[in-house]
């Protein structure tokens, strides 16, 4: 037997509402360390709610709710007390479009986060700028013009800057939310390869709607439908022999 | 007539009569502007900047009180409603959307915006003037405060529900707290909208007389009291151009052409101020 996989975070029968609406109805799911969990699922399945309640971005919509428990180091991020603040800071996002700080320079995009919660050095914010960047594989691109505009860059960099923006402060966790769905094939291709570099160092779950992508990029794959975990396994396994009649049905493409 | 010809007929009378009618809505402007050149401009040399008026039956002498009064007044006035006004924008914006307390203030503001700036004289005049027992510049900025508050709470509400949502959320997700979200990424990011905002509130005080008629009532001397009557650009005008003697009467119309001069150059001033780097991609 190999070792027992790390896990640093999952979920215990966690439920989602937007109202009385139920989104996400008792998921329980474990995301391993330096690993990439796929969540597939079609439209309204509840895979990016779902994906929303790890780092507490759901429950600040409007009449959104959650119950259940996420465990980020087997504590309770939900907990009372716990600051949704100081969790989000130590679980990065990257999301569907290109998001980057349209006032700010590439520069302090990639320093946003470093800056909030702690003081630190010119110097020592300058190399973690190139480090992240370099992760991001927009170093060579940008290294000139650090301080220029992040809107001149194409959607597919400004996509890695929203990485390296989200690396940057050394996060615990990365949730990608459809990352490359806003992207042309070209820039899809270099986010897929970078997202493959991302988990050598990171727990990382990946939201796609593209089932030849979770295929392609994800050691783990999870199937949500109609707002139900219906399951999870090893990417391969999921897509040639799974357990469940629903998740063939899916990956051969009989709906969804 | 085939159908494709009727509609490009019918597409190019259509865009004729936009170009038609944007002419007309600049006309007035052009119009006012000309007049004030043509009928203020001879009055304005060193003298009208650096001179208190003269009396009514000398010629010479300038409009410096009314210039240093308007901007003593207006600047008060701006320093008072622009925070406040924008404030609460903001909050109105980031946090009262769907709120009881976000409704009423909306609401009030909207009923403020259509007040009659008379009323807002009489109301300063009432709250203000009599217990301090005596007009005042003071009372004058804070019924102008009064008049841009809901002004500068509407637009610059407006102004921050436009920033994308996806940049509340992009910073968020970093672990911004809420207010740091709100400032240095919303507020920031709609800034140069918040100050086109606060300019035409500005500018619409700086040109208003009525509220001011109550409060600062204007003066013949050069004061800078904020505790005693004050003039302005726009009471000199009011009382000048409705005086008998054809020596104020040019006095009144060079402060016309200053008035709509000052306004005109602190926008472009305010403009280049806040024109950040990375506003146009």
């Amino acid at each position: 037997m190999p070792d027992a996989p790390v896990i640093r975070l999952r979920t215990e029968g966690l439920t989602a509402r937007f109202g009385d609406k139920i989104a996400v109805q008792d998921a329980t799911l474990a995301f391993r360390s330096n690993t990439l969990t796929a969540i597939i699922g079609p439209s309204g399945c509840g895979k990016s709610t779902f994906l929303r309640c790890l780092n507490r971005l759901h429950e600040l919509a409007r009449g959104a709710s959650v119950s259940g428990r996420v465990l980020l180091d087997d504590r309770d991020i939900y907990a009372p007390g716990v600051n949704p603040v100081m969790i989000r800071a130590r679980i990065g996002m990257v999301f569907q479009h290109p998001n980057p700080f349209p006032t700010m320079s590439i520069y302090h995009n990639v320093v946003a986060g470093l800056r909030v919660h702690r003081r630190i050095s010119r110097a020592d914010r300058d190399a973690a700028v190139e480090r992240a960047l370099r992760a991001a594989a927009l170093w060579d691109d940008v290294k000139d013009r650090l301080h220029g505009n992040p809107l001149a860059l194409s959607g597919g960099q400004q996509q890695r800057l929203c990485i390296a923006r989200t690396i940057a402060p050394e996060p615990e966790v990365i949730l990608l939310d459809e990352p490359t769905s806003a992207l042309d094939p070209g820039a899809t291709q270099s986010i897929e390869e970078l997202v493959q570099e991302l988990k050598k160092e990171f727990t990382v779950v990946m939201v796609t709607h593209n089932m030849q992508q979770a295929a392609r990029v994800s050691d783990r794959t999870a199937f949500f439908y109609l707002g139900q975990l219906v399951e999870e396994a090893e990417t391969r396994t999921l897509f040639t022999a799974p357990r469940e009649q629903r998740t063939e049905s899916y990956i051969t493409g009989r709906f969804g | 007539m085939t159908r494709n010809a009727r509609r490009r007929l019918v597409s190019r009378v259509m865009t004729a009569a936009t170009v038609v009618a944007a002419l007309l809505a600049l006309l007035p402007l052009f119009m006012i502007f000309a007049d004030l050149v043509a009928k203020g401009a001879s009055s304005i040399n060193w003298h009208f900047f650096v001179q208190d008026p003269p009396p009514p039956s000398e010629t010479g002498g300038g409009v410096r009180n009314a210039i240093v009064g308007t901007l003593i007044i207006v600047g008060l006035g701006s320093g008072i409603g622009l925070p406040i006004g924008i404030l609460a924008g903001v909050y109105l914006a980031e946090y009262g959307a769907y709120t009881r307390l976000g409704d009423v203030i909306r609401f009030l503001a909207d009923v403020m915006n259509g007040a009659p700036s008379i009323i807002i004289g009489i109301f300063a005049w009432t709250w203000l003037v009599r217990p301090m027992n005596g007009f005042s510049a003071l009372a004058g900025a804070v019924a102008l405060a009064i008049l841009m508050i809901p002004m500068v709470t509407r637009t610059t509400e407006e102004m921050v529900r436009l920033v994308p949502n996806s940049l509340r959320e992009a910073a968020l997700a970093l672990g911004y707290p809420r207010w740091r979200t709100a400032l240095s990424v919303v507020v920031r990011t709609a800034w140069p909208g918040i100050v086109t905002g606060g300019l035409v509130g500005v500018a619409r005080i700086a040109g208003e007389t009525a509220p001011l008629l109550f409060t600062a009532l204007g003066s013949l001397n050069f004061s800078t009291s904020l505790t005693g009557p004050m003039e302005t650009l726009s009471l000199q005008i009011y009382s000048y151009a409705i005086s008998p003697f054809e020596a104020w009467h040019r006095l009144a119309w060079g402060a016309a052409l200053v008035l709509m001069a000052l306004v005109l150059i602190f926008g472009m001033l305010a403009r280049l101020v806040t024109r950040t780097r990375f506003r146009d991609a």
